[in-house]
């Protein structure tokens, strides 16, 4: 802390220079961060590795083909669903129905595919529980923005009204089964070999691409970009994860197509969220949402907007669920499907405070509580200790948040 | 000085809350390149008149002249379309996000794909912050949550003068600031009268403003006692001004019939 407070008294505000660092350099600005509390997705990264060898120890069927491929299309909806949750802790809020609404979702797409003379298009039903999805959302945003209704409550009784709507919506047998081959494609279809090798390299391409164009945008105002060092490291760690990927699912049956809707999502959102003017007021709005009304945004329209993105996002893991399912019960949207959404948000490192987290958190947070469920699976353990794993490690997420949260507030406080 | 036309003139101002007269008929006028301090105790009507001026409170009557032209303030937009930026106590900044963020927020620059131009922000503001001799920040890059007092204070208020704001109003700016952080913020005020701005500055510490006021402006119960030259003037003077000065109306007496008429005037 005294390092950092003398730094502030000589050093002058980014001075024009225009260069690439040294690696040297990069790897100072990385330690500072890591000693301020910003240590980014380090804890998930390194808590998946720990469980990783955990399971591989006790069962070396953990990192097989089959049950890596499992695990994608396990995550999928979680990670969906815990796309939209991100958004409303973002702005600091909760929203406690996107399991339900998941099911409603499900439920409103099944019904109106059942094969009965009346069904229409897939492509019509999905429209449909998006449409009930942002209408439902944005009663949510607007009960929380206008009339100031915690959002715990809000959600809650949305929670009870959803439940109700499933039930009365899955019928008499309490059971619709999907015929639709294309609904049922979304979380069933692997991907051939070969297109699998060229979407990890494309991917790969457009990963560094986006670097350079940051790179170069950065040197052209005369600011400091990172090392090539530091740009051949992130490139060739994202080639290596992308190629691992295919290259197991491969020898299993592919790679999930769900695997690419979910990646083609996920990167959807993080652009919204790190590069859009909405994206960045809703960083304000959960920040300060005083200051934020004062730099003139409007704070109600990014409430009400975040609110309809997470149940449009959960509606959209319903789907997911009701493909990889078949079906939808009158149970769907429920028993832990909520829990793990929010858990897994927050195990990403998404704060419950607001104005911190990032999208991606919503699948790494994902693939940790996919990786215990199978790696738990495989051993043969009952429910009951897999939810008291997964309640510990969500306990030790949130505290490690809370600690870091601690360590921002006092570094760099002169 | 006082042959120019003001930068910024109000003229009879009264605001009440209720039955409560927060402001009567008070002028302020000030001038480009200089510090007007507004003084006086608790409930004189200081945060009154900079949030009356900054379009924060509507007022019930007088008038504003901007430039030397009528103008009305019905709110913050209108004062920030006319250059007036406040800087209130709290800052108002977003400990989440970063220096520069903070200073382009709600005023993003874009691409033309709509996305944040993020390297030709950060130009800026490390512009502005060298325009404005702030020399103890790192980085624009670095988190707000990160600064000390003195450094936000000094993030808010280039925040406010970055958009070519001709008239800048600061409510407390060294409110619980360390001796070092108050220098640096005292520094700053001077600087940005230099650069031509007209700057009101709000404060309780007289000893901080005779350092940097040009002129003082005396509140008592909500009425002007007048304005002082520093140079002409003492501490003495202006707090005997602030606990004493002589009231054109004495409260507890009915103002209500004459607020009527004073104010028709304007």
């Amino acid at each position: 802390m005294t390092a950092s407070l003398t730094t502030d008294e000589v050093e002058t505000v980014d001075q024009p220079s225009g260069h690439r660092q040294t690696f040297a350099e990069g790897i100072r600005t990385w330690m500072e961060n890591v000693r301020a509390g910003d240590i980014g997705s380090l804890p998930v990264v390194l808590g998946l590795i720990v469980i990783t060898i955990i399971f591989q120890l006790q069962n070396d069927k953990f990192l097989s083909a089959q049950n890596l491929t499992n695990a994608i299309v396990q995550m999928a909806p979680i990670a969906f669903i815990s796309t939209g949750i991100v958004f409303v802790l973002l702005i600091g809020e909760i929203d406690l129905s996107v399991g339900v609404m998941s099911g409603v979702g499900g439920v409103i797409i099944a019904r109106l595919l059942v094969p009965d003379g009346n069904e229409i298009h897939w492509t019509l039903a999905v429209l449909a529980a998006v449409i009930v999805a942002l209408v439902v959302g944005g009663i949510h945003g607007w009960f929380v923005a206008r009339l100031g209704v915690p959002s715990l409550i809000v959600t809650l009784a949305s929670l009870f009204i959803g439940t109700g709507v499933v039930l009365a919506l899955a019928g008499q047998q309490g059971l619709i089964r999907i015929q639709d081959p294309t609904v049922i494609d979304i979380a069933n279809r692997f991907l051939p070999d070969g297109v699998g090798w060229v979407l990890a390299l494309l991917a790969v391409v457009a990963y560094a691409a986006s670097l350079l164009i940051a790179d170069r945008a950065n040197l052209a105002q005369g600011l400091a970009a990172p090392s090539w060092a530091t740009f051949a490291t992130k490139v060739a760690l994202a080639a290596l994860f992308a190629l691992a990927t295919v290259a197991i699912t491969n020898a299993d049956r592919g790679f999930p197509l769900i695997g690419m809707i979910l990646a083609i999502t996920v990167v959807f959102w993080m652009t919204v969220a790190e590069r859009t003017k909405f994206g960045r007021h809703i960083y304000a709005v959960g920040g300060n949402a005083e200051g934020a009304r004062r730099a003139g945004i409007n704070v109600d329209a990014i409430k009400i907007s975040c609110f309809m993105i997470a149940s449009f996002m959960a509606a959209f893991g319903g789907l997911v669920l009701a493909s990889r399912l078949r079906s939808v019960d009158n149970s769907a949207g429920g028993g832990n499907l909520l829990l793990n959404s929010i858990a897994a948000a927050v195990i990403g490192g998404t704060s419950l405070f607001g104005g911190r987290g990032k999208i991606t958190s919503a699948v790494q947070g994902a693939l940790v509580i996919a990786a215990v469920e199978s790696g738990m699976g495989l051993l043969g353990w009952p429910s009951d200790r897999k939810f008291i794993v997964t309640g510990c490690i969500l306990l030790l997420a949130v505290t490690i948040d809370t600690l870091t949260r601690r360590a921002r507030q006092t570094s760099g406080r002169a | 000085m006082s042959d120019r036309t003001p930068l910024l003139e109000a003229k009879g101002i009264s605001k009440r809350f209720g039955s409560v007269h927060a402001l009567y008929n008070v002028d302020l006028t000030l001038h480009a390149g200089e510090v007007l301090a507004v003084v006086g105790d608790n409930g004189a009507g200081k945060s009154t008149l900079i949030k009356s001026i900054a379009g924060n409170h509507r007022i019930d009557s007088g008038e504003f002249f901007f430039d030397g032209n009528p103008v009305k303030i019905h709110g913050p937009k209108d004062a920030s379309a006319l250059g007036i930026e406040i800087v209130y106590q709290d800052l108002a900044l977003c400990d989440n996000l970063t220096v520069t963020q903070n200073m382009f927020l709600g005023r993003e620059e874009t691409n033309g794909l709509g996305l944040l131009s993020e390297a030709t922000m950060q130009r800026k503001a490390a512009e502005t912050m060298r325009s404005l001799s702030v020399t103890t920040l790192s980085s624009v890059n670095q988190n707000v949550a990160r600064l000390s007092g003195g450094q936000r204070q000094s993030v808010a208020v280039a925040k406010a003068v970055m958009w070519n704001s001709r008239a800048v109003i600061l409510d407390e700016p060294t409110a619980a600031l360390g001796v070092a952080q108050t220098r640096q913020v005292l520094d700053l005020v001077r600087r940005l009268a230099e650069r031509g701005l007209g700057v009101i500055v709000i404060s309780h510490n007289l000893h901080d403003l005779f350092e940097i006021a040009d002129r003082f402006l005396v509140l008592r119960l909500g009425q002007s006692i007048g304005t002082f030259d520093r140079a002409t003037t003492t501490q003495q003077e202006i707090v005997e001004a602030i606990t004493a000065g002589a009231l054109s109306v004495v409260p507890g007496q009915d103002v209500t019939h004459l607020d009527g008429q004073k104010a028709s005037v304007s």
